[in-house]
């Protein structure tokens, strides 16, 4: 268990800048997930972090120590490939004492840390068999076995689960979790799924074209996005983006929100930050989680929540709740409703807003004024 | 992934199908004349030599006789020696299993370095060695013979084992380069990080891994060096010519009667081990040549 720190981490080739500069440091411990969208370097990254693959300039640090110029095997860290790279030569006992072989340690503590370590993960009435005779799953957690066994400083994970089935994908994301909390292990997990970096991460590094666009525990990453991309990469359904225009009449503020061919609609603000002042008059972006949108009006009086009226345009009940596209100013935005929630499609809804939850954007740069 | 080739398993219909017919009887026509030959050699090769100058070539014996074949094994006449074939047969076993090893040995590691280690101009490279393939063994004659010369093994089996190494290398070398192309390189990866070095993960990871396409190349290699003529006619003299030149030695004789039984039996004998290594490996070549095309 070690810290991992990279400072201003590059990668170019020739002219093209994969990583521009990437500034991360985690303690040791820490459950460090790398999302964002495919092509955003977060792969290179981890293949930099393991000595896969060289860095232009910075500096990776493991445990204090500058690890560029060493080669991987002397980096005291283990990898989970999304293929799970599995040795089909080898049996699954082989297979995970194949790193302590190359180490050179005796065999019978090479056999002692397989038993142990394939009672953990229960693979153990598999260890004489080849990969090709396991199951997704099984292949997975051998994979998990050939890391732990060699108890790293850290584990690096390339998007480990996209191979597996919807329901085990969940299964196995719980394990990881629950080895994580019983090994306190400092992991860096690469994905592009962002349930997965909710659920998994201590931290989350969101990055986007080689540039880390945020770095933060899940609740500031999904409460406080810092710009427009990390609003709407992280989160399921979307956090709405709703453009309108801050305007204040008869001492009070509120948000116009409008589109061609649709009546204006009115958002009434009893309060806003200071920075959002300072776009009083002019155009201005409001992020909106949909669970932020209830139908929970409590006897009409909201407390104090300002409510809007909009038609209802499709609902999709999910089961614990079910989602409702509606139409504000002629602008489409999610809300999530109650599950026995009566409106259908057409109809006009009256809807409470929890300006709790509310963020604000530049629209130009799209980065958050609040 | 075994049925993959199959025609699709359409509903046939009922009625009678004449283009099945045709197509079967084509097939078992050409069939035919392709096995004509070999048919001939054995039936020849099993008759006394009166009954050949007097009798049918497609008729089956009247005295059935081995004695052809043990003659062309340890008594015929190979130039102006009368020792059989056996020695040459044993020239020719030693060379081409000298040079089937080592040539697909080293074209394992060209691959391997070609696809898993690359470096700038690796393409280049390839491309360079794959031109070896393309170039005619006339034109190799005279300076191999003089760099034998000058290394001293001109006119022995070493020498034509180099002759066939270095000949086989672009095939070797394609082969296993295409093969590695498409072996994963997350496995070498994990080996990388497991602390498996440039050889380690050679020997532990992609040879036993290697198994269809080592068997497709030593099918190539083998039928190759086996049946080559020009090198050992060209290399070799005398007591170290391998089987095919011996055989040449043994139908071309100008003097005495023409012993066809002898000579047929001599040549079965030479093509025996082609034969064989082709029915123990053919069903792991054509899945060999398959591979890599298909994800399995």
């Amino acid at each position: 268990m070690a810290s991992l720190e990279l400072l201003n981490i590059r990668k170019r080739y020739g002219e093209l800048d994969i990583l521009k500069g990437i500034d991360i440091s985690v303690d040791a411990g820490e459950f460090l997930v790398l999302v964002g969208p495919s092509g955003c370097g977060k792969s290179t990254l981890l293949n930099m972090i393991a000595g896969l693959d060289t860095v232009s300039e910075g500096d990776i640090r493991i445990g204090g120590r500058r690890v560029n110029d060493l080669h991987p095997s002397e980096r005291d860290i283990a990898m989970v490939f999304q293929s799970y790279a599995l040795y089909p030569n080898m049996s699954v006992k082989e297979n995970i004492a194949f790193g302590m072989e190359m180490r050179k340690v005796p065999k019978p503590e090479r056999e002692q840390a397989v038993k142990e370590v394939s009672k953990t993960l229960q693979i153990d009435h598999l260890l004489d068999r080849r990969p090709a005779q396991l199951s997704g799953g099984q292949r997975q957690r051998v994979a998990m076995g050939r890391a732990l066994v060699r108890k790293p400083r850290i584990f690096l994970f390339d998007e480990p689960l996209s191979n597996l089935d919807a329901q085990l994908r969940v299964d196995m994301r719980t394990e990881i979790k629950k080895l994580h909390q019983r090994l306190g292990a400092t992991i860096v997990y690469v994905t592009h799924d962002q349930i997965e970096a909710m659920t998994l991460a201590t931290r989350i590094a969101v990055m986007r074209a080689g540039e880390l666009l945020q770095l933060g525990s899940p609740a500031e990453i999904y409460n406080r996005p810092a710009n427009t991309f990390v609003a709407g990469f992280m989160g399921s359904p979307r956090m709405n983006l709703i453009p309108g225009t801050l305007k204040s009449e008869a001492g009070g503020l509120h948000l116009e929100v409008a589109s061609e061919g649709a009546a204006p609609a009115r958002v009434v603000l009893p309060r806003v930050p200071d920075a959002t002042r300072a776009y009083l008059g002019r155009e201005i972006t409001a992020g909106l989680r949909p669970e932020a949108i209830s139908d929970k009006l409590d006897g009409g009086s909201a407390d104090g929540r300002p409510v809007i009226e909009a038609v209802v345009e499709v609902t999709e009940p999910t089961g614990p709740d079910t989602l409702a596209v509606l139409l504000l100013g002629g602008r489409e935005i999610t809300a999530r409703l109650r599950p026995d929630s009566t409106l259908k499609a057409g109809e006009l809804g009256r809807f409470a807003i929890d300006l709790s939850k509310l963020v604000w954007f530049d629209p130009a740069s799209g980065a958050r004024v609040a | 992934m075994a049925q993959q080739w199959d025609s699709p398993q359409m509903v046939k219909g009922t009625g009678v199908r004449w283009s099945a017919f045709v197509i079967y009887g084509l097939l078992l026509f050409f069939a035919a004349i392709y096995v004509l030959p070999l048919v001939v050699m054995l039936l020849t090769s099993l008759k006394p030599l009166p009954e050949i100058y007097s009798g049918s070539i497609i008729a089956l014996p009247q005295e059935w006789t081995v004695k052809p074949w043990i003659d062309a094994w340890g008594q015929t006449c190979v130039g102006l020696s009368c020792r059989g074939i056996k020695g040459y047969f044993w020239n020719s076993t030693k060379m081409t299993v000298a040079a089937v090893i080592i040539s697909t040995a080293i074209g394992m590691l060209n691959g391997y370095v070609l696809t898993k280690w690359r470096f700038r101009g690796a393409d280049l490279l390839f491309g360079l060695i794959l031109f070896g393939c393309f170039i005619p063994f006339q034109i190799v004659l005279i300076p191999m013979a003089t760099l034998l010369g000058k290394l001293g093994i001109a006119s022995s089996t070493p020498g034509l084992v180099l002759v066939h190494v270095v000949y086989g290398l672009a095939f070797t070398t394609l082969y296993f380069r295409n093969y590695y192309v498409a072996f994963p390189d997350e496995l070498i990866r994990a080996a990388m990080i497991d602390g498996a070095k440039f050889f380690s993960i050679f020997f532990r990871i992609l040879v036993p891994n290697s198994a269809p396409i080592v068997v497709v190349t030593v099918i190539w290699q083998f039928t190759n060096i086996w049946n080559d003529f020009l090198f050992g006619a060209s290399f070799s003299t005398g007591e170290s010519a391998p089987m095919t030149v011996a055989l040449n030695n043994v139908v071309n004789t100008s003097t005495g009667e023409r012993e066809y039984n002898v000579h047929m039996a001599a040549a079965v004998i030479a093509a025996l081990p082609t034969l064989l290594v082709y029915i123990v490996g053919g069903r792991y070549f054509v899945r060999g040549l398959m591979t890599g095309s298909v994800k399995g």
